[in-house]
């Protein structure tokens, strides 16, 4: 299997993973049809997409966090913790005693919208001491000591008061704070952040991604960051994998796919940024012709066909192998075809 | 907090006031008072009263004041020494016809609230969480059937069914030894043993309807993020859907218990009359129809009352329950 250079033995590995979403009324509708991933330790992956594309879904199935109605039906999701022997993931059951162990303690998950994914009638520094006293079994006046310097780590002023206020109480960027409080209190190996700051203004976003960093150097976690937004992943990101309606397209090195996206999609993603420049250098934005098939109309083959320029034939048909290119991957036949090499534009 | 309840406090006072102006107007509004309901069933039975007779009656009920007056006279003799007027019918205070019954009442749907609350919960969690499961279809069948059956049939069914199974009638609250009893445990077991079947009855409607209510606000809040945020931390399944989700469905529950009271009273009047029970609602039936307006009145206006009181303790839940209402800062 082609790798991506990384530490010897990546903490995360998403293998040929499919998930597949079973409705009573409709034919199963496959969310994620082909995810290949690999996460080191310490190491930040950012997962992008349109929205629908699969990337929260590929999330929080490293949770078995999705409906009860998804289902994942091939592959396998390897974490290997420090110190610790791998386990597949795929393999557990949602609510087993050795899921629960890993949810929170060794994998932690923060998410997009701070106030509804607090509850609305415990305070803060309930929600917080609770993945304390669940997981280290300390008693609730030390849960509380824990919870009031993580707030305090976190930059939330104030922090043994703020710990009895209600999330209703809070400001926005407070609330993903105490979020992230939350998911560091058993320092896990992996953090998943599903979009944490999209609900957030600018400026608190900027805030909360420098305090994301600065943590994950603090505690040497490794870091699944799920976004949309191109400027995010390179702020934060040490490697980002593109997702298109199900499948990951290309997976690299993030200065290497930025710089030189191979993927005919990453191509068309990096076009679609506005730049900001002078009236008269200015350029009409190159939209992605066409929309977003549902995934029942997906072709057989690469999932970008039908809005893709260069398509040919085995594109509709055959599923595009892993091509390596130094620092990354992309799944194109283009790449996979030598003789076509050439007339990819780099 | 405190200024909250001193608010309430004031407009409680207000309120029962205007109920019992209200109150008092309803009984009024029949035409005809108790004297003519009184004289027509005289008549009935081929008797004859003087006019000269009927208009001493009158007087001495002072039933020919104006409605102010009347109104005034009952409100400051109740205000001043708790005395609700006489019944025309009974031919005693109504204080002592209703205290008996009242209590009856409050016992016997306390109960019946009771029972349906410990029952509708956890089978409408059950049917949110397993929803379209075998259990969650039983449910909602089970659920259609109490709604859909009329009390007092099921009352009958009852009846019959335990003449036939174990041959003894069921009716009325007390064996005749403990009729007049006080209140001890021998009377407890005593009451037990044949308050039960009213009890199933009045609790069944109540307990279908709060199984659907149950089942639709947890299944709204089984969906948000903050449960997946709960599910996250590691908990077992059970505690997530214990402690967050049921916790946020059980407010809009928490706010219809005011209401419960006198719907029950005015919806156990028929479950009453078929199983010959002591309670209130027979009572304000039969001074309802023979315009005995001081006993309606009373019953009536304890009724709103009993309502507010309700409504007060179901608002001082929910303000502990949910930390929106309690600081006010809901957005």
């Amino acid at each position: 299997m082609p790798q991506t250079p990384m530490a010897d033995r990546p903490l995360l590995k998403i293998e040929d993973v499919e998930i597949a979403f079973s409705s009573p009324d409709e034919a199963d509708i496959v969310a994620v049809r082909q995810v290949d991933l690999a996460l080191g330790p310490g190491k930040t992956l950012c997962l992008v997409g349109e929205s629908g594309c699969g990337k929260s879904v590929t999330a929080r199935a490293v949770l078995h966090l999705n409906d009860q109605n998804a289902v994942i039906s091939r592959g396998r999701i390897l974490f290997s913790p420090p110190g610790d022997e791998t386990v597949d993931i795929a393999a557990l059951k949602s609510d087993s005693l050795a899921m629960r162990k890993i949810r929170g303690n060794q994998i932690a998950m923060i998410f997009q919208e701070p106030m509804s994914s607090l509850s609305p009638v415990h305070t803060v520094g309930d929600q917080i001491d609770e993945m304390i006293t669940l997981h280290e079994g300390l008693k609730p006046r030390e849960a509380r000591e824990r919870t009031v310097s993580l707030l305090d780590q976190v930059g939330v002023p104030g922090p043994r008061e703020r710990a009895d206020s209600y999330p209703f109480q809070l400001s926005g960027g407070l609330r993903q704070r105490a979020m992230i409080a939350m998911a560091l209190a058993c320092k896990p190996a992996l953090l998943i952040a599903d979009e944490p700051t999209t609900a957030l203004d600018v400026t608190t976003q900027a805030q909360i991604l420098d305090l994301l960093k600065e943590l994950q150097e603090d505690y040497g976690m490794a870091m699944l960051f799920i976004t949309h937004d191109l400027g995010v992943v390179a702020e934060i990101a040490d490697e980002v994998a593109v997702m298109y309606l199900g499948d990951v397209v290309e997976q690299g090195n993030v200065f290497d796919v930025f710089r030189a996206p191979r993927h005919p999609y990453t191509q068309a993603l990096m076009r679609s940024i506005p730049t900001i420049a002078r009236k008269k250098e200015r350029q009409r934005l190159s939209p992605i012709k066409g929309t977003v098939p549902s995934a029942k109309d997906r072709p057989e083959g690469c999932a970008f066909t039908s809005r893709c320029p260069y398509a040919f034939e085995p594109c509709a048909g055959t599923k595009p192998d892993r091509a390596p290119l130094g620092n990354h991957v992309a799944r194109c036949h283009l790449l996979t075809e030598s003789a076509r090499k050439n007339e990819v534009p780099a | 907090m405190l200024r909250f309840l001193v608010g309430r406090l004031i407009s409680i006072v207000l309120t029962v006031w205007a109920i019992s102006f209200v109150a008092f107007a309803i009984i009024q509004l029949p035409p005809g008072d108790y004297l003519t309901a009184y004289m027509a069933e005289l008549s009935a039975q081929g008797e004859r009263v003087s006019p000269a007779e009927l208009e001493a009656l009158r007087r001495q009920y002072s039933l020919g004041d104006p409605f102010l007056v009347q109104y005034w006279k009952w409100i400051s003799g109740i205000l001043a020494h708790g005395d609700f007027g006489s019944s025309f019918e009974w031919k005693r205070p109504v204080t002592e016809l209703i205290w008996g019954r009242l209590g009856n009442s409050i016992l016997l749907e306390g109960l019946a609230v009771l029972v349906m609350w410990l029952v509708a919960l956890p089978i409408g969690i059950y049917a949110a969480v397993r929803k379209y499961s075998l259990g969650d279809y039983l449910a909602t069948v089970f659920g259609f059937l109490g709604l859909a059956v009329p009390n007092f049939l099921f009352a009958l069914v009852l009846m019959y069914l335990t003449y036939v199974w174990f041959g003894t009638t069921l009716g009325g609250l007390f064996s005749p030894a403990f009729e007049r009893a006080h209140w001890s445990l021998p009377r407890l077991w005593d009451f037990l043993t044949y308050a039960w079947a009213p009890i199933i009855v009045l609790a069944t409607a109540g307990t279908a309807q709060l199984i659907r209510i149950m089942r639709a606000n947890l299944l709204d809040e089984l969906k948000k993020p903050y449960v997946t945020t709960a599910r996250s931390k590691g908990l077992p399944e059970w505690k997530v859907i214990v402690k967050y989700p049921v916790r946020v469905a059980l407010n809009p529950l928490v706010s219809t218990i005011g209401w419960l009271l006198p719907t029950l009273v005015s919806s156990s009047v028929i479950v009453s009359v078929v199983m010959n029970l002591p309670t209130a609602g027979p009572l304000l039936l039969r001074s309802l129809t023979s315009q005995d307006m001081y006993l309606a009145g009373t019953i009536i206006m304890l009724l709103g009352v009993l309502t507010v009181i309700g409504t007060l303790i179901s608002d001082l839940i929910l303000a502990w329950l949910d930390p929106r209402i309690r600081h006010g800062g809901a957005r």
